[in-house]
């Protein structure tokens, strides 16, 4: 088993905490992993971009552009910024959430439109739905699943490593609302 | 047991492994998060340092009584601890004494993309270079016991791409460093004239026995394959290196000054053609041109920026990954919304004032809407800048400009030039961004916050009475009353003499600062709350809205909004 997956979205939308239920995961599976974060400056409302690569034995912690098997997109706009690095067959999950960027607020650049053939999902619905606007990042992992070999039990195991107890339930719906989701329309 | 941890937070493991007693540090991306793991480990003692000289001499101390210490800063942050560091590798330490120095090559940030590995040269204090988590928690002990072996401070040297992996590392038990006696010894530790000619010359001994151990040292070793093609790579370039070019020959060097000569040598001679693969500076090529090998690097891959297993391939395989220009719209890191230097920026812009800049959250204030920034160098830089330019062009000029330091960085190094400043009797204004946090970094509490590193209370220092002591006119007031703060700094613009403004409102980061979001009724449409360049006010053709995911409530905008649309919740 080998994932490169690469998670972007704008600092705050949590995408450390889901590359960290994806390296669990693959920790459980013994699998080797490597993650690569952005901090600082960056954090700040700008482009986040976290890699995660799991296999048999990861030397580099990043991945190159063409050979991401997954894009996990927390935002439209992000979501298009981190396609280069998806490989010919890769997968973009993205979240239809679009957050202006300043650019965009102060007329210098125009918000792209929606591309019709993405995988779009309306995470941050769902989040609402499962009870915390806070857990669209879940819902995306959800999505995410559905293409994953990882069993629901060692899902839930890892989200109760990673994710504090008062937290646990709401993003465990927000987790399933968004594996169902992808189930349905795509009928995995 | 293994663990998945940040590459930080596996060095702060390292030292407790190590048996280190104290991490003193001043917080800078990426370096930040070790001495704040390492407040984990009851064994530890760790204190946020008013800035990294100051730090390194506390941790310095610690280690002339005997006690293993440590200090984790930023690559700029070294050039503040410089002038200790190039003494105490004369004196040479008691119990060992390691600096962790985390160069950011892309400059995520940072000002600059100095390589460290050049200072530690000009020092004379030998590099270790890890190249993923796992081996950045077991060199920290490796640089503890070279420290005591060679009586030398040790550089670890770091990337933003180590700091910030996140992978498996192998749990050990701390092995207790027995304390070091001290002994008075001023022919070693006082660096008059005299004295340091002898330690001279000592330190150019420790460097050639160094230099010859480090051909046997276990962190260097030849990974030797196909001969076609040999490749010396230290630090996280040496992981793209395995990624890129499975079957190449390696030379990996844990140790990357001094260089194993003899081990290149051996290397050299095993392959046809010889590459260094090393991010920014040419500090190993540089060496082994000067033995005479040679070998290609630089020329390939450029000083700038960070490599990649892409431009790895692109080097060796010829395979260059064809992007299409991309025309979206760029997300440049912005002050958040609620931020109080926000408010600051925008009377300085409406003053029309000439800024001088320092390093903090507040540096965003010079990109665009708000544009407010002319000049920022370092830590500390933008009082003497601002005297400079009172000096250069006279108090008709400095009666249109201002200084601007957070309170931090006025700490850091912001008092010095306000002492020259009162000593000239300057005509200057210096706006003090007290938002009572070291935001940037991930709020790290300060001297003037009141808080230690774990959270306990402890003396606050007083930024008020420090400037007004050192003879500052000193006024504080709330940069959000956005009139009252207009009408206080065009006063003190006029001033004949150093005035110091403290701005004083909390980081909207902080626990407690978040207001229900505003909301806007019968919006004219004037974009005069977009000057502002709030990310939670979005324009629209009818008018603009409120993002109320985004909005902190601070109510900057409805103050600014001449025609009182945008409100705040029960006004």
């Amino acid at each position: 088993m080998k994932y490169d997956m690469i998670l972007s979205g704008v600092g705050g939308q949590g995408t450390l905490l889901a590359a960290k239920i994806l390296a669990s995961l693959a920790v459980q599976s013994g699998l080797d992993v490597k993650l690569s974060e952005i901090h600082g400056m960056a954090q700040r409302g700008g482009s986040v971009i976290t890699h995660v690569r799991m296999g048999k034995n990861v030397h580099a912690p990043v991945i190159s552009l063409g050979s991401a098997d997954f894009v996990l997109a927390f935002e439209w706009l992000e979501a298009l910024r981190a396609t280069p690095y998806l490989k010919e067959d890769g997968v973009l999950i993205a979240s239809n959430q679009k957050i202006m960027p300043i650019t965009v607020i102060t007329g210098s650049g125009e918000y792209p439109s929606y591309d019709n053939n993405a995988l779009l999902i309306d995470a941050l619905e769902l989040a609402k739905k499962a009870g915390n606007a806070r857990c669209a990042n879940t819902v995306m992992l959800g999505a995410l699943s559905c293409y994953l070999p990882f069993s629901e039990e060692a899902w839930a195991k890892s989200f109760k490593e990673c994710i504090k107890p008062q937290f646990l339930d709401v993003n465990t719906r927000a987790y399933e609302l968004g594996r169902q989701y992808m189930k349905e329309t795509q009928s995995l | 047991m293994k663990e998945l941890m940040l590459g930080n937070e596996a060095i702060a493991r390292g030292a407790y492994e190590a048996g280190v007693k104290h991490v003193i540090s001043y917080p800078g991306t990426p370096s930040t998060e070790i001495t704040e793991f390492a407040t984990q480990y009851k064994e530890i003692f760790c204190q946020w340092s008013v800035n990294e000289k100051v730090s390194f001499e506390t941790a310095f101390g610690a280690s002339l009584m005997g006690d293993r210490a440590m200090t984790c800063l930023k690559h700029v942050g070294l050039n503040v601890a410089a002038d200790s560091l190039f003494t105490a590798a004369y004196t040479g330490v008691n119990a060992g004494l390691v600096i962790v120095c985390a160069d950011d090559p892309g400059m995520y940030s940072s000002q600059n993309e100095q390589d460290s590995r050049q200072i530690a040269r000009a020092a004379h204090v030998p590099v270790l270079e890890p190249s993923d988590a796992n081996e950045a928690k077991d060199m920290v002990l490796k640089a503890f016991e070279i420290s005591e072996e060679y009586d030398t401070p040790v550089m670890l040297r770091i990337t933003t791409r180590l700091a910030h992996q996140r992978s498996l590392v192998e749990l050990y038990d701390r092995q207790e460093a027995p304390v070091k006696e001290y002994t008075k010894n001023p022919a070693k530790y006082v660096m008059m004239p005299g004295m340091a000619r002898k330690r001279h010359v000592v330190v150019e001994d420790r460097e050639r026995r160094l230099s010859e151990a480090v051909n046997t040292s276990s962190l260097n070793r030849m990974e030797i394959k196909d001969s076609d093609i040999g490749i010396i790579a230290a630090g996280a370039v040496y992981e793209y290196v395995k990624e890129v070019m499975p079957n190449a020959s390696v030379l990996k060097l844990g140790i990357s000054y001094p260089i194993p000569r003899d081990l290149i040598k051996e290397f050299a001679s095993k392959v046809k053609k010889l590459y260094v693969i090393e991010e920014l500076e040419p500090v190993i090529e540089t060496e082994i041109l000067a033995m005479g090998i040679e070998v290609t690097g630089k020329c390939l891959t450029g000083l700038q920026g960070e490599l990649s297993p892409e431009k790895l391939s692109e080097i060796f395989k010829g395979e260059k990954q064809e992007v299409t220009a991309s025309n979206l719209p760029m997300r440049p890191p912005v002050l958040c919304p609620g931020c109080p230097h926000r408010a600051s920026f925008n009377a300085m812009k409406k003053l029309k004032l000439t800024v001088f800049g320092d390093i903090g959250c507040y540096t965003l204030g010079t990109l665009a809407p708000l544009s407010s920034m002319d000049a920022s160098l370092c830590m500390g830089a933008s009082i003497g800048m601002l005297l400079g330019a009172y000096l250069a062009k006279g108090s008709e000029f400095s009666k249109k400009a201002v200084a601007v330091i957070g309170d931090s960085t006025f700490l850091h190094s912001g008092i010095q030039p306000l002492v020259s400043a009162v000593s000239l009797n300057a005509a200057i204004t210096v706006v003090i961004l007290d938002n009572r946090i070291t935001a940037m970094t991930g709020h790290q509490p300060n001297p003037s916050t009141g808080k230690d590193i774990y959270g306990n209370d402890i003396q606050e220092v007083d930024i008020e009475k420090v400037c007004s002591s050192i003879g500052a006119r000193v006024n504080a007031v709330n940069p959000m009353e956005v009139d009252s703060f207009i009408s206080l700094l065009k006063e003190e613009l006029e001033y004949d003499g150093v005035s110091v403004i403290v701005a004083k409102y909390p980081c909207a980061l902080l626990p407690g600062q978040r207001k229900p979001a505003l909301s806007v009724e019968n919006c004219r449409n004037c974009k005069l709350c977009l000057s502002i360049g709030c990310p939670a006010i979005l324009p629209g053709e009818n008018g603009v809205t409120v993002d109320s995911t985004l909005c902190n409530g601070c109510g900057l905008c409805a103050k600014i909004c001449p025609f009182g649309s945008i409100k705040m919740e029960g006004k």
